[in-house]
């Protein structure tokens, strides 16, 4: 394992530990109707959606971009596809047409920040705000509730395990597998690390980062089909609410630089479970409600200080000078 | 004779698997201009940053003015008077020019930056360094020789007891250079200690009291200027005999070129050049000679299609070519090495095999990866070919010296097989050894066929290597030379043919 990944996996352990001292029989698995329990699986599933938005973030940041519009998009997809089915139509057309949407609003993105050139943060921030909005028009500002056993497959179902983190895995494996084994990862971080020297060396800089904005937006769709299917129910407002933040996150936890260029898919993962143990922890050990999101931001604090270069070169032991 | 002000003993400074410094002494005497030389990799750089805090050394002392010093950081440096102006521009260009010079020294009232004293200072410090650019305009706005020279003013601003200028003459024209060399006269005078470090030997030979070899890390020996010969000096560099740049002297295919490989008609840009008419044949080397800012960089980038053109007509082949960008000029066998190094060539935070094998990679599109066995192959080739060292295909490219990030950006292109090579400044800021290699590499490669166009500041090197030169004027295309008995007074005059124009720095 490289170092980089050797804080993250310590922070997960020593998580792992606390709720493991707290609650005894956190470990504990079981099997019940062909289905595992326990809590390490609620963790996997409740997780599932910020990993696959993590995922397209992670492509996302390795160009040197940002998209905070992910938990709107996701909102979107959560609201087009419970209107669809409430009015009578088919799962899965609405889940279709939903992730269609995404792709369209990822083009969107995509489009300012490569051809138009506006800085990503900026760009995202317009569908990061008006995403919620059209996802208000869409359900009319109501909550729209749906009972559809197929539609509650994707976000509560279990095949052994639950289905919402086996969608998130395979999206990680394909994209460590399309990235790695061909040129793709490479382009990526090529044009993440000087996008000018990229262009002139021939590299499609435009198309990659075009590409990587859809992909994270489909990402996203996903994302609220899990979230809304979950609960049965589109809530424009508050659906997919901050995970834009958990993903970034959960990307630099896993030692992806926010400057562009290198990035690591296992880091990701690694980063994803640290911030879904982390909200479960909260649960476990009793935090006061009032200051969870003070602790979650304390641990997160202490994760990125420790990857933190200044620090890591001030706990590296002195090498010794000699004198004549 | 006086103290030195500046006394290294015995500094070794290492890098991961990497002995850049091994017991190195040097002195700087107050009110010397004392050269540091060596060739790329030498360890020159490596001993300006162990001098200035920011690396910090394995063993060995350094003594300021008789006391002993260890920098945290090239800001403690500064404060006790050693003030450093680096190879590479080290200014925020977003910034004005006046803020650049004084940031964090900037003149408060009430605890705000006072602005217009600032300014006024600066106004001042530029006027002393005989510099006239606005204070309130952005750094951006200006070329590069205009930023070093802000560089320097910023340099003279703090009073500094130390002077070091790490290549501050790469990208200056003779006047420039002439001017720089004004100022640190004065400075030298009034006792300041300067420590310069250039590939330039003429130079080196006009500016220098003394000077410091350095081989490999260690050093080779220090002289006065007045005991060492320019040869003696080479030598001692490089710790071999020279006769590569004589051979090529005498290239005796010089001057035979195949059918026309690029037509360029009426080709032209707004602002950049005005349209000019070019014709490159196979196996023909093609020089740019023009002063700074003439237009070399802006023909060769239209070329290549990195800016578009707005009017006239490119054929390759006899086919008209439309250059939409830079792919299509890859696709017709155009390749494009960059004057700005860091900024457009190297990917910096990528191996040297990455590199590499980048532009081929990104010819042949995401889903065909260059197999891995096939780009080791390439990889091995190359590093030896060019002798690119250190020869770790797994380096980080940021990490080598800049000869070596330069060859390896040759190697980028000549694994993509093209026709015509567009090499902008290829052997600025390398040293003697390197830029050796690639003008021979240039000769062989034209007898092979490949067309190059050639754009350097240093006439010498243009005319010794070019079949053909090109003259570029005021952003205009004036003449073109060619000939084997081509020198280069016959350039330098129709550079300098307009009144008020200064011929450019001949360096050898």
């Amino acid at each position: 394992m490289s170092r980089r990944l050797l804080w993250p996996v310590l922070a997960l352990v020593a998580l792992l530990l606390v709720n493991v001292f707290v609650t005894p029989s956190f470990l504990s698995l079981r099997m019940q109707d062909g289905h595992l329990f326990g809590s390490l699986v609620d963790i996997l599933r409740n997780g599932a959606p910020t990993l696959l938005i993590a995922l397209g973030m992670t492509l996302v940041i390795a160009t040197r971009g940002i998209d905070l519009s992910v938990g709107a998009v996701a909102a979107i997809a959560g609201a087009v596809t419970c209107t669809h089915i409430a009015a009578g139509g088919d799962p899965f057309s609405g889940m279709a047409i939903a992730l269609a949407l995404c792709a369209l609003m990822g083009l969107w993105n995509g489009f300012l920040v490569s051809v138009v050139g506006v800085q990503p943060i900026i760009a995202t921030l317009v569908l990061m705000t008006a995403g919620r909005g059209i996802a208000m028009l869409i359900t009319e500002g109501q909550i729209i509730t749906v009972d559809n056993p197929a539609y509650r497959q994707i976000g509560a179902g279990f095949l052994v395990l639950p289905i919402a983190i086996l969608i998130s895995v395979a999206a990680l494996v394909g994209v460590a597998l399309v990235t790695r084994r061909t040129a793709l990862g490479l382009l990526i971080e090529s044009v993440g690390v000087n996008p000018e020297a990229s262009r002139l060396a021939g590299v499609r800089s435009r198309t990659i980062i075009w590409t990587v904005y859809v992909f994270v937006a489909l990402c996203s769709g996903v994302a609220g089909l899990m979230i809304s299917s979950n609960v049965s129910a589109a809530d424009a407002n508050n659906a997919g609410l901050w995970i834009e933040m958990d993903a970034i996150l959960a990307v630099v936890i896993g030692g992806t630089s926010l400057a562009g260029g290198r990035y690591s898919l296992t880091g990701t993962l690694l980063g994803a479970l640290i911030i879904q143990t982390l909200t479960t922890t909260v649960y476990t050990i009793g935090v006061p409600p009032e200051v969870t999101l003070v602790f979650k931001a304390v641990v997160v604090l202490a994760v990125c200080l420790l990857q933190a270069p200044a620090l890591s070169r001030a706990l590296a032991p002195r090498r010794k000078v000699v004198l004549p | 004779m006086t103290e030195p002000v500046v006394d290294i003993r015995g500094i070794s400074v290492e890098f991961p698997g990497v002995k850049a410094l091994q017991e190195v002494d040097f002195r700087l005497f107050p009110g010397e201009v004392h050269a540091l030389m060596g060739e790329n990799g030498a360890g020159k750089s490596t001993l300006i940053k162990a001098l200035t805090g920011v690396h910090r050394p394995v063993a060995g002392e350094v003594l300021l003015g008789g006391e002993r010093v260890a920098f945290a950081g090239p800001a403690q440096a500064q404060d006790a008077g050693i003030s450093t102006v680096y190879q590479e521009v080290a200014l925020c260009a977003n910034l004005t020019v006046a803020e650049n010079i004084l940031l964090g020294r900037e003149p408060r009232r009430f605890g705000a930056i006072n602005g217009r004293a600032m300014r006024a200072r600066a106004a001042e410090l530029l006027a002393r360094i005989g510099l006239r650019v606005d204070p309130r305009s952005t750094l951006a706005s200006h070329p590069i020789a205009i930023r070093q020279l802000v560089a320097i003013a910023r340099a003279v601003a703090i009073d500094a007891r130390v002077l070091v200028l790490d290549e501050p003459t790469s990208s200056l024209d003779a006047d420039e250079v002439a001017e720089l060399f004004r100022i640190v006269r004065v400075l030298r005078d009034e006792g300041v200690a300067v420590l310069f470090v250039s590939h330039f030997l003429d130079q080196v030979y006009e500016i220098a009291d003394r000077m410091t070899v350095l081989r490999n890390g260690r050093v080779v020996g220090e002289w006065t200027t007045a005991e060492l010969g320019r040869l003696e000096l080479v030598q001692a560099m490089l710790g071999r005999e020279l006769g590569v740049l004589d051979e090529l002297e005498h290239r005796p295919d010089k001057g035979r070129a195949g059918e026309p490989l690029l037509v360029a008609e009426q080709l032209g840009r707004k602002g950049a050049i005005a349209p000019f008419d070019l014709t490159i044949r196979r196996g023909e080397v093609v020089g740019l000679a023009g002063l700074l800012g003439s237009g070399r960089t802006e023909l060769a980038r239209l070329l290549y299609g990195a800016d578009k053109a707005d009017t006239g007509r490119v054929l390759v082949d006899g086919e008209p070519l439309k250059l939409r960008g830079p792919r299509a000029a890859i696709e017709a066998g155009i390749a494009f090495s960059s004057e700005d190094r860091k900024g457009e060539g190297l990917v910096a935070d990528l191996s040297v095999r990455d590199n590499l094998i980048l532009a081929m990679q990104a010819a042949r599109g995401w889903a065909r990866p260059v197999p891995r066995k096939q780009a080791d192959e390439l990889v091995a080739k190359y590093l030896k070919m060019l002798d690119i060292r250190p020869a770790d295909p797994d380096a980080l490219a940021g990490n080598l010296s800049g000869g070596n990030q330069q060859k390896l950006l040759l190697a980028r292109w000549l694994v993509t097989r093209p026709r015509l090579l567009v090499l902008d400044e290829p052997t600025r800021g390398i040293d003697v050894g390197a830029k050796a290699q690639i003008q021979k590499l240039v000769a062989e490669l034209a007898a092979d066929g490949m067309a190059v166009l050639f754009i350097s500041a240093e006439l010498e090197e243009v005319v010794r290597v070019s079949d053909r030169v090109v003259v570029l004027r005021d952003r205009r295309v004036v003449a073109e030379l060619s000939g084997v008995d081509l020198g280069v007074d016959d350039v330098v005059e129709l550079i300098a043919a307009t009144p008020g124009a200064e011929p450019e720095k001949v360096a050898s």
